[in-house]
């Protein structure tokens, strides 16, 4: 689906909405883009993904969409509402949970959620409920007297989602949920996350893993040097930029040119780009069959032995390849 | 519901029935959107929880916040109006400068007003710069409150109100201390006629102190706190009239013009013309427009630094 028809779709249920959001940052060596124009319209209920590699600007995206970063140019609203317009608005319908662990440290767990529902609202006794509640669903029973300080990596991040959720907020944010947890607090974060989402719950997440933002997101943004490169859901991505297969070919030297075309391979049926870079060559195809024969037979007629080579099956690391010309790095 | 722990990843062996645990269920979590309270929050409801937090940090670390305002005070007074006295040092103090100026003031008197306005400078700043440093640092803890649905300015304003209350109490409990300790004889003449005075002044002060609090802690270096000892602290307390009354200065003109540009000046002078009105002090209207200006002029900057720092 485009975005101009989910619009069309849910005109009123729009969860976020950028026009060509931007932030520079003015530092003593000069102005630093963070983000140079980004346009995002994620509709009330998905799970959409900001995916790129650290420092490609999806931090200040979400400080932005959370009022905590000034924009320096476009326009954001989230939840109907204009971040700059009306922060407090914004703040009031949204939970964050931040890529920092910003637990409150001279609290308990069961404070932090207490004390977190009263800034939302709650009178006293409800917050007590509400924590509870929190504290269950979580799995933090056992925890909840425990300051905030004494807690793993992974409890405190689900404290953190918790607290995000006190006021049941419209939208939520997470800003590398997972960043640093082992596979196992990880995969479960993601049950909660689509626990969530089946609830109908709007969810903006930034990611630099690849797998996380497949297995998760509706919808994606592929974001790097602060631009929007692709976004879409993970098959139209996949369609959309001809990512197929990536096979890669090292060689010990430098290739020659007219490699390329001696391999035969450009302009085959089912073979997409073929590219040179330096010692590679990268061939995109449909039809990788014979590929990685046809690059070690013209390498061997170039005199150039084979140092190592990869086959990459359809991904978001292909998408990314195929729109960056450059290997994602976690 | 049942849609709903069908998304749960199959618990794989141990680790996952472990994990599992952990986490609590599809259910449980689902019904925290299906079944949340409807809050309704207002700049009050939220101001009066960030108090109800402050409190409650400060009731858990009551001893060491206790000890922290106590020991200074209660030393002071020990060493210079029980222990010297008897030493026969009394007459540095009893007969020196500030008592000639002061008439028959002893030195008791001319500390309970000063040592108040020490504590409500130190408590100020403990409450609201140290805080404040460490919510910057590195993980940004200040993220936290700065998602709290007020405007960044109320935050600011909370911060002073609280540190404010902190320094209040601070006065409140060494008030009895430098009124009880001495030694025989050497009792200081306190005399309250104008309680409404004393609580505005008392409020005013703590205000300065805590807006002062809240503008260091946005300007300051964390890698240099210890400075704040050295270059802030000591000398506005040593420089502050706290060990001597305005007046007696007059003997040393540069340094008495110079000390004016000291806010803890109007605070130990203020005090003194509450609490001892028999000892020397500065005009009240003096007083009380530097204590309220300075509140508007510091409380306005530290604000706006403040939101500088929360907003990127």
């Amino acid at each position: 689906m485009t975005d101009g028809a989910m619009q069309a779709r849910q005109p009123v249920g729009t969860a976020i909405r950028t026009e060509d959001l931007r932030k520079t940052y003015k530092t003593q060596r000069g102005d630093v883009p963070a983000v140079r124009g980004i346009d995002l319209n994620v509709p009330s209920g998905e799970l959409f993904g900001l995916l790129g590699p650290n420092g490609a600007g999806k931090s200040t995206t979400i400080g932005m969409l959370t009022t905590l970063v000034l924009p320096t140019g476009g326009r954001a609203w989230v939840a109907g509402i204009d971040v700059v317009a009306d922060p407090v608005g914004v703040k009031r319908r949204i939970g964050v949970v931040t890529q920092n662990n910003t637990l409150d440290m001279q609290l308990t767990v069961t404070e932090n959620l207490e004390f977190r529902s009263r800034f939302f609202g709650l009178g006293p006794r409800e917050a007590t409920r509400r924590a509870e509640q929190l504290i269950d669903a979580f799995g933090l029973g056992d925890r909840r007297k425990a300051m905030a300080t004494d807690l793993s990596g992974g409890q405190a991040r689900r404290l953190l989602i918790a607290r995000a959720l006190v006021h049941r907020p419209e939208v939520l944010f997470l800003d590398e949920p997972t960043a640093g947890l082992d596979p196992q607090t990880r995969v479960n974060l993601w049950d909660i996350l689509r626990v969530l989402h089946d609830q109908g719950q709007s969810i903006l997440l930034t990611t630099h893993y690849m797998e996380e933002a497949e297995a998760l997101c509706d919808r994606i943004a592929v974001v790097d040097h602060g631009e929007v490169l692709a976004a879409g859901t993970v098959d139209e991505l996949k369609d959309g930029t001809g990512a197929d297969t990536v096979i890669t070919v090292r060689y010990e030297g430098e290739v020659p040119e007219g490699l390329a075309a001696d391999s035969g391979l450009t302009g085959r049926p089912g073979v997409g780009k073929v590219e040179t870079d330096h010692d590679r060559i990268r061939v995109f195809a449909s039809e990788p069959e014979g590929v990685l024969g046809e690059l070690v037979a013209a390498g061997t007629r170039a005199g150039l032995t084979v140092r190592d080579a990869a086959q990459l099956k359809p991904s978001l690391e292909t998408v990314f390849l195929n729109l960056t010309g450059r290997e994602y790095r976690e | 519901m049942t849609s709903t722990t069908s998304t749960m990843t199959p618990p794989a062996g141990d680790a996952g029935q472990a994990a599992a645990a952990g986490a609590g269920t599809g259910p449980a979590i689902a019904a925290l959107i299906t079944e949340a309270p409807v809050p309704q929050p207002t700049l009050a409801k939220t101001f009066a929880a960030m108090m109800a937090r402050e409190f409650r940090v400060l009731r858990r670390n009551a001893v060491g916040t206790f000890t922290r305002a106590v020991m200074q005070p209660l030393l002071f007074v020990f060493v210079f109006t029980y222990v010297m006295p008897k030493i026969g040092g009394g007459f540095m103090f009893g007969g020196g400068a500030g008592a000639s100026a002061a008439g028959s003031v002893n030195f008791a008197t001319i500390l309970v007003p000063g040592l108040m306005a020490s504590m409500l400078l130190m408590q100020g700043i403990m409450a609201v710069t140290f805080p404040l440093v460490m919510e910057f640092s590195w993980q940004r803890t200040i993220e936290d409150r700065a998602l709290a649905p007020v405007p960044i300015g109320v935050l600011a304003t909370q911060k002073i109100t609280a540190g404010a209350a902190q320094a209040f109490i601070g006065a409140l409990i060494v008030f009895p201390i430098v009124l009880v300790v001495h030694a025989a004889g050497q009792a200081p003449h306190v005399h309250v006629t104008n309680w409404p005075l004393l609580v505005v002044i008392l409020v005013t002060a703590s205000l300065l102190t805590a807006s002062l609090g809240l503008l260091l802690g946005t300007v300051m270096d964390p890698r240099k706190m210890q400075m704040l000892f050295a270059v802030i602290l000591l000398p506005a307390t040593m420089l502050g009239c706290v060990y001597y009354p305005w007046a007696a200065l007059h003997q040393i003109r540069w340094l008495q013009y110079l000390v004016l540009v000291n806010p803890m000046v109007y605070m130990s002078e203020g005090l003194r013309a509450v609490l001892t009105p028999g000892s020397p002090h500065m005009a009240m209207w003096a007083i009380l427009t530097v204590l309220v200006g300075g509140t508007v002029i510091f409380g306005y900057l530290g604000a706006r630094t403040f939101t500088r720092r929360v907003l990127n």
